[in-house]
């Protein structure tokens, strides 16, 4: 199961879209889409990290 | 036969009152500003981007941010994603020396002039203070003469000293709303309370930079209130944001702002600050997209914050430069701030 970076609820379950547009927009992931843990999200000027407890960290591309 | 100031155009009015003399709007005019209709708002924004052009020239000045604490606030702010009060997704989190060196690095590699430090917290405690102070000496020996802001929330008198001591030449703390309409935003402390950090700033002889947010729930005459009352307070710098409606805050299911409302208010705003630097903070790229961003910049906009916000992030930074290049803005240099 996998769940949404924004909402943290399982992907399956609901319309994601809007949280994708947010995603897509304005917001880093603050779930982890391996466990739905609330991450430590760290926004800088130029990127982001956000670290799950249990799965690590994921950081922006840019 | 006079006319009565009521019946006059309040465009014709502005471009005689702010724009050939320099004098703001009172609150009763820039109200008749917001209640423009939508076919008068290329009217309004040419006006004020004369306004902008006549009076602070036309260079843009750009600013990166970054949270150097984030979350966990103790107070209410009911826009806020980083209060400790709300079941917001918004985790604790601490940046660490280096992380703000590069931060500050990745801004000024922007062409930016200035690098605002910025904590979710009441005021500074030792603990934050001397977090700010060894950051500005490590961004200083990294060999980076970016000017340094600081938004620490509210400040004692002896804070006040120590950030002119560290070299912070501008400090941030919006007053966020009207007074009229703060205590529907914040019940942990008050507008009052604010206002005293900002008078103790300015005197101090930094640079007072304070703002707000658009579209809290506020009437229109609260947010033409709320223009008068910065004015009042000349600010040598205004961020305007536009709400972003945050999950767990109380604001969550507010609408955003629409993007005529945003306008207006750009130009309503420059027009009750002819001489102030007006900054595109928040909320812009929900309120906006690519093309009002162009239209605000147009419109009585000269500054911008580029690339990421505090917890919510920005158009990459090169997209607003080059946006700012293609409407022919100089980007406010170093050398001419000091």
């Amino acid at each position: 199961m996998t769940y949404c970076g924004y909402c943290g609820k399982p992907t399956g379950e609901a319309d994601h879209a809007a949280c994708a547009r947010r995603l897509g927009v304005i917001d880093p992931p603050r779930f982890c889409q391996r466990c739905a843990r609330r991450m430590v999200v760290q926004v800088t000027p130029a990127g982001w990290t956000a670290s799950c407890s249990r799965h690590g960290e994921i950081h922006s591309a840019r | 036969m006079t006319t009565a100031p009521e019946q006059l155009d309040v465009l014709s009015v502005a471009r005689e009152q702010v724009l050939e003399r320099g004098v703001g709007l009172s609150e009763e005019q820039v109200l008749r500003v917001l209640q423009l209709p939508d076919e008068r708002i290329g009217d309004l924004l040419d006006l004020a981007h004369r306004v902008r052009m006549r009076w602070c020239g036309p260079e843009v000045e750009v600013e990166g941010i970054v949270s150097v604490k984030t979350g966990g606030c103790p107070e209410d702010c009911h826009f806020c994603s980083q209060s400790g009060r709300f079941p917001s997704p918004v985790r604790s989190a601490w940046l660490d020396i280096p992380g703000l060196v590069k931060a500050a690095r990745q801004t000024a590699e922007t062409g930016a002039t200035e690098f605002c430090i910025v904590a979710a917290v009441r005021g500074p405690d030792q603990r934050l203070l001397s977090q700010v102070r060894e950051g500005i000496k490590a961004i200083r020996e990294d060999g980076n003469d970016i000017q340094i802001a600081c938004s620490l929330g509210m400040l004692t008198q002896e804070q006040v000293d120590e950030l002119v001591a560290m070299g912070v030449h501008r400090y941030n703390h919006n007053l966020e709303t009207a007074r009229s309409h703060f205590p529907n935003v914040v019940t942990t402390h008050s507008w009052e309370e604010r206002w005293e950090t900002l008078r103790m700033v300015r005197e101090a002889g930094m640079e007072v930079c304070c703002g707000g947010i658009i579209g809290m729930g506020e009437t229109l005459a609260q947010r033409a209130e709320f223009a008068v009352q910065l004015a009042a307070l000349e600010p040598d710098e205004v961020p305007l944001n536009f709400l972003i409606p945050n999950p767990g805050t109380p604001y969550e299911h507010y609408p955003v702002v629409e993007g005529p409302d945003a306008l207006r208010a750009v130009g309503a705003f420059r027009l009750a600050l002819p001489r102030t630097i007006l900054r595109f903070a928040g909320g812009r790229e929900l309120t906006f997209g690519d093309l009002g961003a162009k239209q605000g910049m147009l419109g009585g906009i000269n500054a911008i914050i580029v690339g990421n916000y505090l917890t919510n992030l920005g158009r990459p930074a090169q997209e607003d430069l080059d946006m700012l290049q293609e409407l022919s803005m100089p980007i406010k240099e170093l050398s001419k701030t000091l």
